[in-house]
């Protein structure tokens, strides 16, 4: 799989069945069916963009990022790259890329994170995984914690050495550039459009993203 | 405090054990014949929804390896383990566990009818029935590491297995800064490329050990580690 699978997606705005703006810094849960398209645009910019993916019917089966990465042998999600859940499932597939690079590794950023990485007293800034909490509080009983795991961060730069060093660059993303997924079963989205002020992952300064969904055969 | 041995044992190949590591206690593994490799996963065992989160150690540390000096963080900010000893300089945090679909497709089905306890076993189904002993289900799997084994990511981000890493003798030795619920399993890496089942032992060594003083190694390693110590020290006070 080549670095950067650049390709742009032949659906138009004014055909999409749903268009949603999610606002810096808030949380989106949605169901996406078999076959739909989902796409997600950088308003502005270098905009993290944490997503989770689960199994529709079973969310025990839900996006797995070492079951990705390790399937397609590139830690780097782009276009072709299959997302796989812990059950060894493909829930979708990125069908379009105009940024060429998404991070699986960096994680979500998070309030006992943020104490780790940057001071204990940043405890109390606005965080990912409160807002994966409250996504999946509002979608039902039966979600807790124990199912959130290991994120995509679309249009995230994480890049890894051979010499085994990680870190968090600034972003490729610029405004307007968007990723394209095309679901493989029917699938639930959670994201949280990344509140992260302590790090380049949102330049600093966290910004909208828009959420479009086609339905299958649309163009 | 000087360490002590509270007991050996020696994993086969394709085994699975769990054991609650207790704060002030370390476990060594050693490879016994080289080329072994031991997933492993990490959860609070007071509140095992406080688990290992693998981007959270990653991140805090700069990190895509495990070596001397690194710690595994859980997903509440403190420290379940942290990397004391370490022969190899590299184990792999990135590729996870063979299932069963990777198995069957790699080595083919051997099934206990016909092959008995030689049958072939896969890492995640293993940890699934592990869990289970503890009332956990397979939504706490959140992710593994596999010591023994390296993976190198190249600058266009591809996973290249590193052959003949672990020789006869390698150890590692993770001491526990919480009571953690340890799972191990001795499956074959899921990008080794040999194309035979021959999954290896491993021995195991639990000891008492010494709290980590103000100048511990695995502290002193990133300013993040300092505060994470703090953290978890702070949990038990």
């Amino acid at each position: 799989m080549p670095v950067a699978a650049l390709q742009t997606s032949t659906r138009e705005l004014r055909t999409a069945i749903y268009d949603k703006v999610v606002e810096a810094g808030d949380s989106f849960i949605h169901e996406i069916k078999q076959g739909q398209f989902f796409r997600i645009v950088d308003l502005e910019g270098n905009q993290a963009v944490d997503t989770l993916f689960y199994n529709a019917h079973d969310h025990a089966d839900r996006y797995s990022a070492q079951d990705t990465i390790r399937e397609q042998g590139n830690i780097y999600l782009t276009t072709g790259t299959r997302l796989f859940s812990s059950l060894g499932n493909v829930l979708l597939t990125i069908v379009a890329d105009t940024c060429g690079r998404h991070d699986t590794l960096g994680g979500a950023c998070a309030a006992e994170s943020n104490m780790v990485r940057y001071d204990i007293g940043k405890r109390h800034m606005h965080a990912c995984r409160n807002s994966f909490l409250k996504g999946i509080l509002q979608w039902g009983q039966e979600f807790d914690k124990r199912d959130i795991a290991h994120n995509i961060n679309f249009f995230m730069n994480v890049p890894v050495t051979p010499e085994g060093k990680l870190t968090f660059e600034d972003g490729l993303s610029e405004a307007g550039k968007y990723v394209e997924l095309r679901a493989e079963m029917d699938v639930l989205v959670v994201i949280s459009n990344c509140p992260q002020l302590n790090n380049p992952c949102n330049a600093y300064n966290p910004t909208p993203i828009r959420v479009l969904i086609w339905d299958a055969n649309v163009l | 405090m000087e360490s002590s041995i509270l007991w050996e044992e020696a994993l086969p190949g394709a085994a699975t054990w769990s054991h609650v590591l207790k704060r002030g206690t370390a476990l060594r593994l050693t490879d016994l014949e080289g080329g072994t490799n031991v997933g492993a996963t990490f959860f609070n065992f007071e509140n095992p929804t406080e688990r290992f989160n693998l981007p959270d150690t990653l991140k805090a540390q700069h990190i895509a390896r495990l070596t001397k000096g690194c710690v595994l963080y859980s997903d509440m900010g403190r420290i379940l383990c942290s990397i004391m000893e370490d022969s190899l300089g590299w184990h792999d945090p990135l590729s996870g566990c063979s299932n069963a679909a990777l198995v069957n497709k790699k080595y083919g089905e051997a099934r206990y009818q016909q092959h008995r306890n030689q049958w072939h076993q896969n890492s995640k189904d293993n940890f699934f029935i592990e869990l289970a002993k503890y009332g956990l289900r397979p939504r706490d799997l959140a992710a593994n590491i596999n010591l023994f084994s390296k993976v190198v990511v190249e600058e266009d981000g591809s996973l290249h297995f590193a052959m003949n890493h672990s020789t006869p003798g390698s150890f590692v030795e993770l001491r526990a800064e919480m009571n953690v619920l340890v799972i191990l399993n001795t499956c074959q890496h899921p990008l080794d490329p040999n194309p035979t089942y021959a999954p290896k032992p491993v021995q195991l060594t639990v000891k008492k050990v010494a709290a980590p003083g103000p100048d511990d190694p695995c502290r002193m390693f990133r300013p993040e580690n300092g505060r994470g110590f703090t953290l978890t020290e702070r949990y038990f006070l």
